[in-house]
């Protein structure tokens, strides 16, 4: 419904199909908070069950995940310029920074297929022990996010450039920085409660 | 592990043959019929590529009722494997699997449905919406929903049914126990329709918040409105954790991951959590709004307005936040603790005071009322006292030491039965006669409604109240036979004799729907019920664009007031406007059928088959991501005209209403 635009607000405000949009999409995000929780509840219930295959700290290196987590932080923070610089109307360093957000993406997601080939190199498999299932899943569930959300950008990316900066591309730019910020979010505590405490214990 | 095409077609048992001759003769008489009389077309421009939010509820509502004569006759079957003594009517494996997609399909593919097609038939009128927030999504939710729904149906021909109860718990559901592949199926069929739902969650809420007309606040919304709002809040918290629990038995069962194993760490109680987590709450999703249902048909039919509605608000928001509180009275006997069964034993329990609190405004709305008989509210007035029963032998089985008794006997099966049958199916009978004239321009038959209503209620308290009395004697459930000596048989008869008329009493309803498509008087007026909300201020059947004119809403029971204040018919021709509706897709309907053959084969481990037909997901997504298409307008002259139709307007000649 394409109807009722206010001119006064932010671009992916204006209409009213997109602050419905918007509205949506948080809702969704609070359906992925309870998607992760589980997830995380899961691995906190499963996260000591070795059955005598490797531990955390066997098979965890805290270089690779300080690299993933210093690429994905950055990836929120650029992001975030991409959005600001959309609020701006500047066309090319909007695309410039989101460019570098999917890069920096594409660098975590690198990183951490490494790691998960090094693991099942190491016989750690997600068959192993319930510990591994469980943080495979998680890890696993959040590395296909992000794999989503870059391929969800480059449709964006090719919007942009078509259609240059509507209400409609605005809104879909601000949603997935909004998705992308979230992917950030969680990662956080998947550095907390699986890496830092795997390797702490 | 490849297709292996001799066990996709598992055959032998005459009724499983005789399925697939009536499957595959159905499937010729619908393709022949439709090229007969050239409506494929028509099909797919009406129906397959709808966006609006009456048809696809009309959809959901025509699938309920599919699922309702499947589950049935499962039912049926049950009843005549258990009316004898040691009878071999089913073997053991087909008794369990026809007890799991019995409980499957009437909880998620009849229940859900149904009600989930009254919210959109009904939700977008009563708030004074042209459509809900999401048009499309809310077309996709219906093809994930039936893609899901067509997927579990089908394992009853198709390589084996799930077997393992609608629970499925592990270890009996994991594949060392269970290494067909009905499991499968379920653990993917309820993974796409379920993704259907938290969509239509997630639509709703924005639709509720966002979309009422000019001065409905929150309060002044009609009940049902307020339970579909608070069911698609429950589903939003509650699905996802079925999505994660359905994902990781998925991944247990195909990938030999080890969640829920005995071996290598798993843990099979973390099953039983995740299910009740999302499972509970999925009790009260069905609930809810059959308890919206009720207010409307009895503050309709009361000529009165609904009493404590402010007491009923503030009671669906305590039942909502109470069943998150109590999934562990599923499994008091599985090594809680006694500190565990008993905080769950009290928070079980205290949903008895928002339900007793509901129970009494409705009692309060018919007091002094000038209650009129509809089949409709026959259906309010039969629901109280047996829902009542319900309710009383729940409050038995929530206290944790006497549920040690009779867990998993036939008063547990009696119980949630005497809370779903009228909780659920007595509402949608009552919200479909009462709004079937808003949806099709014509009634129900009312006559063959009391025959379907005497027979049903009957039938009901006939198949499930001797299971009250079997569980007591220690009668277990989905156990296929029994011997003559433990004396069961006299009842279990009885249950049977009563299934048979609980079936009748189907079988009229369904006679009623087919006597008034051909008979019923057409052209009822916009309002027969004399009624209070929105919905029943627009022409019958509703135009497709709801409302010319997007009412304003002084109180509640807003469409009351303004016939008393006799403002309701006439429109000023000034102040119609043109409307801008959404067009129609083929996405949704496309997105069903690569979901569901992405899932067929899936359940078959066909991984890679599988992964090159995802690849029609993404590219569905991609289409969405470019799709631009921004709607079309309705001209004003178009609006007069369909508007003159069944009104005044304001400087219009014509005048035909009812």
């Amino acid at each position: 419904m394409s109807a009722n635009v206010n001119h006064s607000l932010p671009l992916e405000y204006q209409t009213e199909q997109n602050r419905l949009n918007i509205l949506g999409f948080w809702i969704f995000l609070g359906a992925e908070i309870v998607l992760f929780a589980t997830l995380f509840a899961v691995y906190g219930v499963l996260g000591n069950r070795y059955a005598g295959g490797p531990t955390p700290s066997d098979i965890f290196k805290l270089n690779d995940v300080l690299i993933q987590t210093l690429l994905l932080l950055t990836s929120s923070f650029t992001c975030g310029l991409a959005v600001f610089f959309m609020r701006q109307r500047d066309m090319k360093k909007l695309l410039t920074w989101f460019v570098i957000t999917l890069l920096l993406g594409a660098g975590f997601l690198f990183m951490e297929i490494r790691e998960f080939i090094r693991y099942v190199h190491e016989g750690a498999t997600m068959q192993t022990s319930a510990f591994l299932s469980s943080f495979f899943v998680l890890l696993g569930t959040h590395g296909a996010h992000v794999t989503f959300g870059i391929i969800w950008a480059i449709m964006l990316i090719i919007q942009l450039l078509q259609r240059g900066l509507t209400p409609v591309t605005a809104r879909k730019m601000f949603i997935i920085s909004l998705y992308w910020h979230f992917l950030d979010v969680v990662w956080i505590f998947i550095f907390t409660f699986v890496y830092l405490k795997g390797m702490v214990a | 592990m490849g297709i292996k095409w001799n066990e996709i077609f598992v055959g032998g048992d005459p009724l499983l043959v005789g399925s697939q001759i009536a499957i595959v003769l159905t499937v010729v008489a619908i393709v022949v019929g439709l090229t007969y009389f050239k409506k494929w077309g028509w099909l797919w421009r009406e129906w397959l590529t709808t966006v609006d939010h009456k048809k696809i509820g009309i959809m959901y509502i025509l699938s309920g009722v599919l699922m309702f004569f499947r589950g049935g006759m499962d039912g049926l079957l049950m009843k005549a494997q258990t009316a004898r003594p040691e009878m071999n009517f089913l073997d053991a494996q087909h008794y369990n699997e026809i007890f799991t997609t019995h409980g499957v399909i009437m909880i998620l593919f009849m229940a859900m449905p149904f009600l989930i097609g009254l919210m959109n038939v009904v939700v977008p009128l009563q708030i004074g919406a042209r459509d809900v927030a999401f048009p499309q999504l809310n077309a996709l939710s219906f093809w994930l929903f039936f893609s899901g729904a067509m997927l579990f149906n089908i394992s009853f021909v198709v390589g084996g049914s799930p077997d393992a109860g609608w629970t499925s718990y592990f270890p009996l559901a994991g594949k060392e126990f269970s290494p067909g592949i009905g499991n499968n199926y379920y653990a993917i069929a309820l993974q796409i329709a379920g993704l259907g739902t938290l969509m239509t969650g997630i639509n709703f809420i924005v639709t509720i918040l966002k979309m009422r007309a000019p001065g409905m606040t929150l309060m002044k919304m009609p009940m049902f409105t307020w339970t579909t709002l608070i069911t698609s809040i429950i589903i939003v918290a509650a699905f996802p954790i079925f999505t994660v629990a359905l994902a990781l038995m998925t991944f247990d069962r195909l990938y030999g991951t080890h969640f829920f194993t005995l071996s290598s760490g798993g843990s099979d109680m973390l099953w039983a959590n995740l299910f009740w987590l999302w499972g509970h709450p999925e009790v009260y999703i069905v609930i809810l709004p059959a308890f919206g249902i009720f207010s409307e048909v009895i503050a309709t039919f009361s000529r009165k307005t609904l009493y404590g509605y402010t007491s009923m608000v503030i009671s669906i928001v305590g039942i909502a936040f109470l069943s998150m509180l109590v999934w562990v009275h599923h499994f008091y006997t599985m090594d809680a603790g006694p500190a565990v069964n008993s905080f769950f034993s009290i928070t079980t329990m205290l949903i008895a005071v928002p339900t007793g609190v509901k129970i009494f405004n409705w009692l309060f709305t018919m007091r002094k009322g000038r209650i009129q008989f509809t089949t409709a509210m026959l259906w309010a007035l039969a629901f109280v006292p047996n829902f009542v029963i319900g309710g009383v032998t729940g409050v038995m089985l929530a206290m944790a030491a006497a549920d040690y008794q009779y867990h998993n006997t036939l008063f547990l099966v009696a119980h949630f039965h005497y809370v779903l049958i009228p909780g659920v199916v007595f509402a949608v009978f009552a919200g479909l006669y009462y709004w079937w004239p808003k949806m099709f321009g014509f009634m129900l038959n009312e006559k063959l409604g009391k025959y379907h209503f005497w027979l049903f209620t009957i039938g009901f308290n006939v198949t499930f109240m001797p299971m009250f009395f079997l569980g007591l004697k220690g009668a277990v459930r989905r156990a296929y036979t029994y011997s003559a000596e433990s004396g069961f048989a006299p009842l279990f008869l009885v249950s049977a004799i009563g299934s048979i008329i609980l079936a009748i009493g189907f079988a009229v309803f369904c006679y009623n729907i087919y006597w008034s498509f051909r008979y019923a008087k057409r052209n009822v007026s916009h309002d027969p019920w004399d009624a209070r909300t929105l919905e029943w201020m627009t022409a019958s059947p509703v135009q497709f664009y709801n409302f010319a004119v997007v009412p304003e809403v002084k109180q509640l029971d807003a469409f009351w007031h303004m016939k008393k204040r006799g403002e309701t018919l006439t429109l000023k021709e000034s102040d119609i406007k043109k409307i801008h509706m959404p067009s129609n897709s083929g996405l949704p309907f496309y997105m069903g059928v690569v979901f569901g053959i992405t899932g067929f084969f899936l359940v078959f481990e066909a991984h890679i088959a599988a992964a090159v037909a995802a690849i029609g997901i993404v590219i569905g997504l991609i289409i969405r991501s470019f799709d631009y298409n921004d709607g079309y307008y309705v001209s004003v002259d178009e609006i007069k005209q369909t508007e003159r139709t069944w009104r005044n307007v304001e400087g219009g000649t014509e005048n035909h209403v009812g």
